[in-house]
């Protein structure tokens, strides 16, 4: 009997515990496995670094993979929806499967931060988009700078190569609305794939098409293919990549190779370099600073970045929607989507988050910096 | 597209094709021996290139993790079977190849300063590695239902290679490496230059099938694997084990596959997953060769080699389309001519 009463007095005291201490649920799914894995694990270690606590509410993380596979991704947030019921979900890490999750997001009223780049992700804000947030640059920030650049530099022709999927036709078509405004003519256009062992035939077609300058649109360490068959068949001219190749381990591939190499990026790749006025420098420097001490030197990459972003955005959002509602509640998602539209002038790793009804990702000018290789390190392009 | 492009393109279709050749003689080898349709055998190659970036890097490769894993798994299963067929004294002997070796070799690449290796050595270590996977492999996952039909191997087979790929990503992470090239030379020759490595690619190639050719046509061992492929039961009659044959097989599978990826990692960056494609495409160079010829086979692979540069060149989106859409003329060509017989179950 007196067994039985502690219990009971036992139990009584866990649920009030839980009562008096209503946390809130963060669900995650990222690509942690499989051909995104190389931006999934950045980011499945920064949310071990993300706030643990907000406004004085404990937060809890439930992490899954969902090996860049499109249907895991949305089973995945249909678990955390369903059954952990949860107040915000983050990711995911590829444009495909963030764009699939959509509709489970606005289906169950729970507002969701994209870690992928696709701008259809986040625009129009219709209906379903109410619901979703983004934190990486649109595409069209990036090519606009490379164009920027182009014309700053007098290129007239440029060759064009880019991955044979959804990445570099996405490129193509962003690059080529904008580049013919310009004047730019693009005399080549190819693809490879990420598992290509050569691209020989593509290269040589490039070349005889003479153009200024070489643009590949590829990410992390395959787009070093062509570049390295560009070097070997003599080209000396410029060459542009893409963000998507602003990790380490592009330059530990493609080596001397890429030397020269022009590409935009968030400013958390240079925040070492960027002047101290700038805006961005402080935060972006507190995420590498934070990365770094807990995965070494050198470890820090831009795609963790966006998921930190996330949890700036969470930061500034979850204060103001805890004093119109519980944790737990969908009167807290719907406050918790208000408060993270209404996000201004906050700094993250990649720019400053100015978010409104129309604009879900928020970011302007002093999101991207043009950056080059030099000496096997980025360079920051005054 | 002139002279000096198409020749640029055949030889990178060349070198490629060599490799294909390699990877299709190993499938056919395996096939016609124990009946497997071998889809890990792309895996081989990249744990075998990613292996040697690992020991390149100074860092003890996790591959020799997964041989003392796969050790201790072949000498409980064996040193049971020998406890039960009553031959204790057999335990020595399973004991000093399925765990002294690995522990050895283990031993031995904690003492030494492996990124200070000459690159000869670096592939022997890559190699003495990731070779004896193959024996333990069969024994583990094939040698159990070596009876099995052909569609319950080749779901295994399925099974293997997923298993490997997750593996590889958890030993070597999602970045991709590339290896030193064995040789920087350069040779002129009449209109093109010629890289050292596109020379070892092939040469190895060659000196590879023709040392398979004397291994299959002179010694007792090879001819003991002929005589498997062509009749299992027969071959049994006669006194050959099947169980070794199949280790065999699978330790000639795994030597091919490494000995590609050493040879290709210098040419492009190798990842994790980048095996299966590799693999995939020295499959259709061995349907070419109906699984069952090994010189139809080879020049296949050169001909997947050549359609895949030219196709490069002249219609990049398409390019794997093209390669692996020529699998279907080449089957309908080949159910056309050839008799077809029912497997004897």
């Amino acid at each position: 009997m007196k067994f039985k009463s502690t219990l009971v007095a036992a139990m009584t005291l866990a649920f009030a515990a839980t009562a008096a201490h209503a946390q809130i649920n963060v669900g995650v799914t990222l690509s942690a496995t499989g051909p995104a894995a190389s931006l999934g694990i950045p980011e499945r270690n920064t949310v071990d670094l993300m706030p643990k606590e907000i406004g004085g509410q404990k937060i809890n993380y439930i992490v899954l993979d969902d090996a860049s596979d499109t249907t895991s991704a949305v089973k995945n947030i249909r678990k955390l929806v369903s059954e952990d019921k949860v107040d915000v979900v983050l990711g995911s890490t590829t444009s495909p499967n963030s764009l699939a999750m959509i509709d489970v997001a606005a289906e169950s009223k729970t507002p969701m931060i994209s870690w992928a780049a696709s701008s259809r992700i986040v625009e129009p804000v219709d209906e379903k988009r109410h619901w979703v947030f983004k934190t990486p640059q649109n595409d069209a920030q990036m090519s606009t700078a490379i164009i920027e650049h182009m014309t700053n530099n007098n290129i007239k022709n440029v060759a064009f190569i880019g991955f044979a999927d959804a990445y570099g036709e996405g490129w193509y078509e962003q690059f080529k609305g904008v580049a013919e405004a310009r004047g730019i003519k693009i005399v080549a256009n190819e693809r490879f794939n990420r598992t290509d062992t050569s691209v020989t035939g593509q290269v040589l077609k490039m070349m005889a098409a003479r153009p200024d300058a070489m643009f590949s649109a590829g990410s992390g360490t395959p787009a070093a293919l062509p570049q390295k068959a560009l070097k070997e068949r003599g080209w000396t001219g410029k060459v542009y990549q893409t963000h998507g190749v602003a990790n380490n381990d592009f330059l530990r591939v493609c080596g001397a190779d890429c030397e020269g190499t022009f590409l935009p990026a968030g400013p958390v790749l240079v925040a070492a370099q960027l002047p101290d006025g700038n805006p961005v420098k402080a935060s972006a420097l507190t995420y590498i600073d934070a990365y770094e001490a807990a995965h070494g030197k050198g470890s820090v990459s831009t795609f963790g970045a966006h998921a930190w972003d996330s949890g700036v955005l969470l930061n500034a959002a979850v204060p103001v929607a805890l004093k119109s509602a519980k944790p737990g509640t969908p009167e807290f998602r719907a406050a918790l989507r208000e408060a993270l539209e209404n996000v201004k002038e906050t700094p993250g790793a990649h720019g400053v988050f100015n978010m409104s009804p129309t604009d879900h990702l928020g970011f302007d000018q002093r999101s991207r910096v043009m950056v080059q290789i030099s000496n096997g390190a980025w360079k920051l392009v005054e | 597209m002139d002279f000096q492009i198409a020749l640029i393109l055949g030889q990178d279709g060349i070198t490629n094709g060599a490799i294909y050749a390699l990877l299709a003689l190993a499938l056919v080898l395996v096939f016609a021996v124990t009946r497997v349709i071998f889809i890990p055998q792309g895996e081989f190659v990249a744990y075998g290139a990613l292996t040697l970036a690992m020991v390149g890097n100074g860092v003890l490769p996790a591959t020799v993790w997964l041989l003392l894993g796969a050790g201790v798994v072949v000498a409980v299963l064996d040193g049971m079977a020998a406890l039960r067929a009553g031959q204790s004294k057999r335990l020595i002997a399973i004991m000093a190849v399925n765990l002294a070796y690995p522990l050895a070799l283990l031993g031995l690449l904690k003492a030494m300063p492996l990124a200070e290796l000459a690159l000869a050595l670096q592939v022997l270590v890559a190699l003495l590695i990731v070779v004896p996977l193959g024996p333990m492999m069969y024994r583990i996952v094939y040698q159990p239902i070596a009876e099995a039909p052909v569609l319950v191997l080749l779901i295994v087979s399925v099974a293997a290679h997923l298993a490997m790929v997750g593996l590889g990503l958890l030993f070597f992470g999602a970045e991709g490496y590339r290896t030193p090239a064995f040789s920087d030379a350069r040779f002129e020759v009449g209109p093109m230059t010629v890289t050292g490595q596109t020379v070892w690619v092939v040469m190895s190639s060659l000196v590879l099938i023709v040392a398979l050719a004397l291994f299959f046509g002179r010694t007792i061992y090879g001819k003991a694997l002929r005589a498997t492929a062509i009749n299992r039961n027969g071959a049994r009659l006669m006194g050959i084990s099947p169980a070794l044959a199949g280790k065999l097989t699978f330790f000639l599978a795994a030597l091919i596959g490494t000995l590609s990826g050493v040879l290709i990692s210098p040419i492009t960056t190798i990842y994790y997953d980048s095996g299966f494609l590799i693999g995939l495409k020295g499959f259709v160079a061995a349907i070419i060769g109906g699984l069952a010829s090994y010189p139809i086979a080879a020049g296949g692979a050169i001909l997947v080699g050549l359609l895949e540069a030219f196709s490069s060149f002249w219609a990049s989106a398409y390019k794997e389309v093209i390669v692996f859409t020529l699998i279907i003329p080449v089957l309908v060509w080949r159910s056309l001519t050839s008799h077809h017989m029912e497997e004897e179950e």
